[in-house]
């Protein structure tokens, strides 16, 4: 069987490539060989020994979905793939967009639909929160900067300015708002969200759902080290009956498929449990969870391939990660091979 | 009292709260009341053993007692 598998920027923010790669490798049962598709000649993965067979370059997202298949159909023509794992948010759509083709191929996909990632999207959140009955910080959609004023009178200071996708900055006056908008809308576009500002313990789950409304198997997690960039460096797993009961609710509410990481917020104010946001894909942190004895990337494995899966019912609680940086050594003979021909 | 639900207690004096993520660093005296409270012991029980283990006046030990489940209950390591 193989298996490619996307998403190998293992940096200092890392995507999930990597460690779903380990979390397929670990599994006593898998008898088959990775192949990684990357982005960039420099992502990590491409380099680290004991990951994948061979690499392919792919095209990037913007150049949209009938470039991805094309060259996809020229890898399957070189390895004859069974099943692709994308890891990544930002490739989602083209890869859903095209799985119906893949599928014709032969190369079969556990995705999430398009129905999933439009109600799960920021600018949603509070819509999909407001209908499942799950709390989460009162957010204002902004299309201009000229509503930032009508916001603030129903908000109190400090606020949290967030970009469409990424980024997100804490602002404690007027000018800071201002400020923050324009940064985020000139990388991220509109509409920008302005958030009140929670004080609280982050906490995350890694889970995967059957597309039907089941929970097939969910992972508690809470960061002890996050770098200057928001990045759990260091997490350990816990359990918070109160964190999984949210998941499957979410999951239910959604009919999600596919893997998934929930943002969440207890309140040190209230007690309470909010719903930060909706990662569509698992986390960087995914290794964490079959150590802790739930391996989710293997479950998108099983159901991709159309097997049965029995739920995932408990999980080890206390087991930590800690991620580290080191330097891998290669040769500029193999940095020429990726560039020129872009696969090695 | 009641300890909250998944702390483990090293004898080492570590306790990791497996609802919250959040571990503490405990001395002697501190793991030792803790592990009476564990083991269901009331505060009143644990005052006297405390008094027996160690050379302290009453009314120091009943104060520095009171205080440490203060501290157990804002770090939410006690159930109410």
């Amino acid at each position: 069987m193989k298996i490619a598998v996307t998403g190998l920027n293992n940096t200092d923010n890392p995507g999930p490539g990597v460690p779903v790669i380990r979390s397929i490798l670990a599994e006593k049962d898998f008898n088959g060989e990775i192949i990684g598709l990357h982005y960039e000649n420099l992502e990590p993965g491409i380099y680290m020994e004991g990951i994948k067979s061979r690499s392919y370059m792919i095209p990037y997202p913007s150049q949209g979905p009938e470039a991805l298949l094309e060259r996809l159909k020229y890898i399957h023509f070189r390895e004859n793939l069974n099943i692709i794992l994308p890891t990544l948010d930002s490739e989602l759509y083209n890869f859903i967009y095209i799985s119906n083709e893949l599928e014709k191929l032969g190369i079969k996909t556990f995705l999430p639909t398009f129905d999933n990632l439009e109600k799960r999207s920021k600018d949603k959140l509070s819509e999909f929160c407001k209908k499942a009955e799950i709390d989460t910080p009162q957010t204002f959609i902004l299309n201009s900067q000229s509503q930032i004023n009508e916001v603030l009178k129903k908000l109190k200071f400090p606020v949290v300015v967030k970009g469409i996708f990424y980024e997100a900055y804490i602002c404690y006056s007027i000018d800071e708002i201002f400020s923050s908008f324009s940064k985020v809308v000139s990388k991220w576009g509109l509409p920008v969200l302005i958030q009140e500002y929670l004080i609280g313990d982050e906490l995350n789950v890694a889970a995967v759902g059957d597309g039907e409304g089941n929970t097939l198997g969910a992972v508690a997690m809470r960061k002890l080290f996050i770098t200057e960039k928001g990045k759990g460096w260091s997490g350990v797993t816990i359990k918070d009956e109160n964190l999984i009961e949210m998941t499957h609710k979410v999951i239910k509410a959604l009919k999600w498929r596919g893997g998934l990481e929930l943002e969440i917020l207890k309140s040190r104010n209230d007690g309470k449990y909010y719903l930060l946001e909706i990662n569509s894909r698992l986390p960087a942190w995914v290794y964490l969870t079959q150590a802790a004895g739930q391996n989710l990337p293997y479950l998108l494995v099983k159901l991709a391939l159309g097997e049965s899966v029995k739920p995932y019912e408990d999980y080890e609680i206390g087991k930590m990660f800690v991620r580290c940086s080191l330097d891998l050594i290669t040769d500029i003979k193999t940095y020429e091979r990726i560039s020129i021909n872009g696969e090695l | 009292m009641k300890i909250t639900k998944n702390l483990a207690l090293s004898e080492s004096g570590f306790a990791f709260n497996g609802s919250t993520g959040d571990s503490f660093i405990l001395n002697e005296t501190a793991t030792f009341i803790l592990q009476k409270i564990k083991d269901g012991l009331s505060e009143k029980e644990i005052l006297d053993l405390i008094l027996t283990e160690y050379e302290v006046n009453s009314i120091q030990a009943e104060k520095d007692l009171h205080d440490f489940i203060t501290q157990l209950k804002i770090f939410n390591l006690l159930e109410e």
